[in-house]
């Protein structure tokens, strides 16, 4: 099992990211902190031994502590990751730990994820538009097995912010979508239940802030926790989205 | 800073799929709803269920017969007789219904393949023929506990898939979500429940809202036991401890803590039981399925309870085995096949190589028994409301409905965050709609400033007080280790005289981090008072119930004793009183007689009353205790003999 460690045991340097906007006198910086390392450590577990003896104030978020919930995204050594399941045997021993960027900062590593999101999922419609109310009376619609799993690989995403950290798009505009909200157009485009049209989904995803807008860095890809497959995503989109354009004009033709 | 004050017409306190379901039902009925949550609602731990969600659709050949009744039959021996049958009967009902209503908001849910499918049971590889007809409907796995195979799923990501479904309909329908907020206390005039007040977790800062209905969904305790759980670190109870705060409002049967059979070693992190309904084993140090001899006929699917209780005995008989963070046993998914495994327990997958580094196609998985669920909880009338305080209402884990009496089958709590959110939204709404908010400011800025005063003394204290998480571990030791899967009088006695000592170390506690703002440390601080009261009602309620029955286990009184314990603790326990008050009351109107569970122990103490004289006391004696009218009368929900068909 890796996350065993020799016999001779590190010691962690870690550099962390300061700043508590509640606190007029704060300014941002950096501080130091070191921990032993034991076996199976992870950033979970680091930054909870530096809170609960080194340094109360620190801020940080963790729910699930296993890479579920998406709470716990944050640069590590300069690269956006999941900090429950980062072993630190992954690591060397110096770790650099910055919140992530392009959401606001709460507080030290703490990041408002959740605005983010919520407003991503409000633009996008991010829900099945069905045309027809729930009939608790009837058995359910059929679906293929196929299908459902094509739609649950896109349903994975933990809205981590991963990948819109690692976005050079998303970093300079505030409105555009990254993996994550293309990630989600898709996994509704698939799904047979939302019966938006062509049209419909053309004005959610064409514009700078959709598809179009990438620039096709794609470290988006890199870095999500979850291994979607983003760069298949975005053909997906692309290829859908100009299908739909020249079926429109066919269509007025 | 001047206090602030909002208003809405339904308070959700809870985000997560319970919560969440209940404010879409009241938001479709036209009513403000708005919701707190401590962190995004999609990071609820209703994520974190893998497995799957009862419903007897009867979609596979291995459910074939599967209906309502025989669901309720399998929940309330579950339940060892201690849920209330009328409520595990609506919930049975309701369930499929819950469930493909989840279809309609876009849950992908695993499908059946019409046809040849290959399945392991009981250790054998069987080849079984799909029905065509039944291609594309929601696919079903075993579970334990369960005659029928009944778990609906999404791969292992079941809850994350519902919730994710469910907060998209929150967001469809406009619901105010304030996340990163925390209620810290209901406000109320010693009749009804009035709102609560809540402390932003961005800014620190404290606030009123006022509601014609509040909704505690909160989730379970689990963090009372400190690592020793799957829970999240979210999960410390804080909507049952502002509610026992009340004095009024009694949390019901505390004592009854499930221990989920296999967690990962050493981080607690949950297996799902999907594992072993698709055939995976559980191994001692010699390679034995040691449940195969302990358990003859359900073997590794038998209820949690049952199963956990084995583990422990292997391991105490030193057939545990060993490591740096103590024994564990092994669970053995290889021959489940890597295909299998990358498709319909992706999650587990994904957590064996991320938090073990190893393939659990190629490898066993290191697991023990650890605090999973709460079947205690805030003690509420069938429709969700609060015995003691009108206009509070509870559901999920938080709430004791109470459908799974001392053990919840797998699978049952996921469906029942649906059920009672649908159930309890609407009879929110119905009293809303013809209801005038009560905007009593003077109660609710009283309120406000008390929580305030709280969190000052806090930052006022100095000297040399305990560190408020040396405190939270050494709970969580005796948790665990006095008040865990075997309990005797005397490790509670114990625990008991511990906690109670706990409880003075937190009140001269004293804070490192005085920062303004949001504090990390003060937000722990202000929940820790509750946690050990939590703990206290779960170890002097266990200390008090001198028997055994579902996942309370007492050596001492080894026997379920239906002629003296067949009814249900409630304990009140004001913030300004020395001592829990602690009383029973029946468990509800009982149709299925006391009887076997099908597994685990047979022997028993038998019931001396007739069914006829129990039932005849419930009503008076469910009303002394508080419990508020219902839209409907007590028992009309409860078919009758209805059980008889299907049990030989």
């Amino acid at each position: 099992m890796s996350g065993e460690q020799n016999s001779e045991s590190r010691r962690l340097r870690l550099e962390i990211f300061r700043y508590n906007p509640q606190d007029e006198g704060s300014e941002p910086h950096t501080d130091v902190f070191e921990v032993d390392e034991t076996p199976f450590m992870t950033l979970f577990i680091v930054l909870n031994k530096i809170r609960e003896t080194l340094d109360p104030g620190l801020q940080f978020d963790f729910v699930c502590r296993s890479a579920t919930c998406g709470s716990c995204g944050m640069m590590v050594n300069g690269r956006p990751a999941l900090a429950c399941r980062t072993l630190t045997s992954d690591l060397p021993e110096e770790i650099t730990l910055y919140p992530l960027p392009a959401f606001k900062l709460v507080g030290d590593l703490s990041v408002d994820t959740g605005t983010w999101f919520r407003g991503m999922s409000e633009r996008t419609e991010a829900w099945i538009h069905e045309r027809q109310a729930f009939d608790p009376a009837v058995q359910e619609e059929r679906m293929s097995d196929d299908i459902a799993a094509a739609i649950y690989e896109n349903d994975r995403c933990i809205e981590c912010g991963c990948c819109v950290a690692s976005c050079g798009v998303a970093n300079v505009d505030p409105e555009f979508l990254a993996g994550a909200g293309l990630n989600r157009v898709a996994r509704f485009m698939v799904d047979p239940r939302d019966k938006r049209s062509d049209a419909e989904w053309f004005d959610v995803v064409a514009g700078d802030e959709g598809v179009f807008g990438c620039f096709g860095m794609m470290a988006c890809a890199d870095v999500c926790p979850k291994e979607l497959p983003l760069l298949e995503v975005y053909a997906y989109l692309r290829r859908k989205t100009l299908g739909a354009r020249f079926s429109g004009r066919d269509r007025r033709q | 800073m001047t206090a602030r004050l909002e208003t809405t017409d339904v308070l959700v306190i809870g985000g997560g799929l319970a919560g969440e379901r209940c404010a879409i039902e009241a938001a479709a009925a036209g009513q403000d709803a708005m919701i707190l949550s401590l962190v995004p609602p999609r990071r609820s731990h209703s994520c974190a269920a893998q497995g799957g969600m009862q419903a007897s659709l009867a979609n596979c050949v291995k459910a074939e017969g599967d209906n309502a009744i025989v669901h309720f039959l399998d929940t309330v021996r579950g339940s060892d007789w201690g849920a209330d049958q009328e409520v595990a009967s609506i919930f049975a009902e309701e369930a499929p219904v819950a469930v493909r209503e989840l279809a309609h908001f876009g849950v992908p849910w695993s499908r059946v393949r019409g046809g040849r499918n290959k399945y392991f049971i009981k250790g054998e590889e069987v080849e079984i023929d799909e029905a065509l007809d039944n291609d594309g409907l929601i696919g079903q796995r075993d579970f334990g506990g369960t005659a029928k195979w009944r778990a609906c799923y999404a791969s292992a990501g079941t809850g994350h898939a519902a919730l994710y479904a469910v907060d998209s309909e929150v967001v469809r329908l406009g619901v105010t979500v304030r996340d990163r907020t925390e209620a810290v206390s209901l406000i109320h005039d010693g009749k009804r429940c009035l709102g609560a007040v809540v402390r932003c977790l961005r800014t620190g800062r404290h606030f009123a809202v006022m509601a014609k209905a509040t909704v505690i969904a909160t989730g379970g305790f689990g963090r009372i036991y400190g690592q020793y759980t799957s829970n999240a670190v979210i999960n410390e109870g804080t909507g049952a401890s502002i509610a026992l705060d009340t004095g009024i409002v009694p949390l019901g049967n505390m004592e009854a803590v499930q221990f989920h059979p296999t967690t990962l070693m050493p981080s607690g992190i949950l297996v799902t039981e999907g594992c072993r309904g698709d055939g995976g084993y559980l191994l001692d140090k010699n390679m034995n399925r040691f449940m195969v001899e302990a358990e003859p006929e359900k073997q590794e699917l038998a209820s949690r309870d049952v199963v956990s209780r084995h583990m422990v005995q292997c391991m105490r008989d030193g057939n545990g085995v060993d490591s740096p963070y103590g024994p564990h046993l092994w669970l053995d998914i290889r021959h489940l096949g890597e295909e299998h495994l990358r498709t319909k327990l992706l999650e587990v997958w994904d957590i064996c190589r991320d938090f073990l580094g190893i393939n659990p196609a190629e490898e066993l998985v290191p697991v023990r028994p650890t605090q999973h669920y709460s079947m205690g909880g805030i003690r509420v009338n069938k429709d969700g409301e609060a015995y003691g305080l009108a206009g509070l209402y509870a559901v999920g884990e938080a709430a004791c409905w109470d459908m799974h009496g001392f053990n919840r089958l797998g699978g049952n709590s996921l469906t029942e965050t649906i059920v009672t959110g649908r159930l309890v939204g609407r009879r929110v709404a119905e009293k809303s709609t013809g209801s005038e908010l009560r905007a009593d400011t003077g109660v609710a800025l009283d309120a406000v400033a008390a929580a305030e005063r709280r969190a000052t003394a806090w930052l006022e204290r100095d000297g040399e007080g305990r560190s408020v998480y040396e405190i939270r571990d050494a709970l969580g030791e005796i948790m665990m280790h006095k008040v865990g899967i075997f309990r005797t009088g005397e490790e509670l006695e114990e625990a008991v005289a511990e906690i109670r000592a706990l409880l003075v170390d937190c009140d001269n506690a004293v804070l490192r981090c005085k920062d303004p703002g949001v504090n990390p440390e003060l937000a722990f601080a202000l929940r820790l008072n509750g946690m050990l009261r939590l703990a206290m009602t779960v170890a002097m309620g266990a200390q008090a119930r001198t028997e055994s029955r579902g996942a309370h286990f007492r050596t001492d009184y080894p026997l379920r004793n239906d002629r003296d314990w067949l009814n249900r603790t409630l304990v009140r326990w004001g913030a300004d009183e020395d001592q829990p008050r602690f009383s029973y009351e029946p468990v509800g109107m009982i149709d299925l007689p006391p009887g076997h569970r099908g597994y685990g122990s047979d022997e028993r103490i038998e019931m001396q009353q007739s069914i006829d004289s129990y039932n005849a006391t419930v009503l008076q004696e469910q009303g002394r205790e508080g419990r508020l009218e219902t839209a409907e009368a007590m028992g009309t929900r409860l078919e009758r003999g209805a059980w008889q068909a299907y049990v030989l």
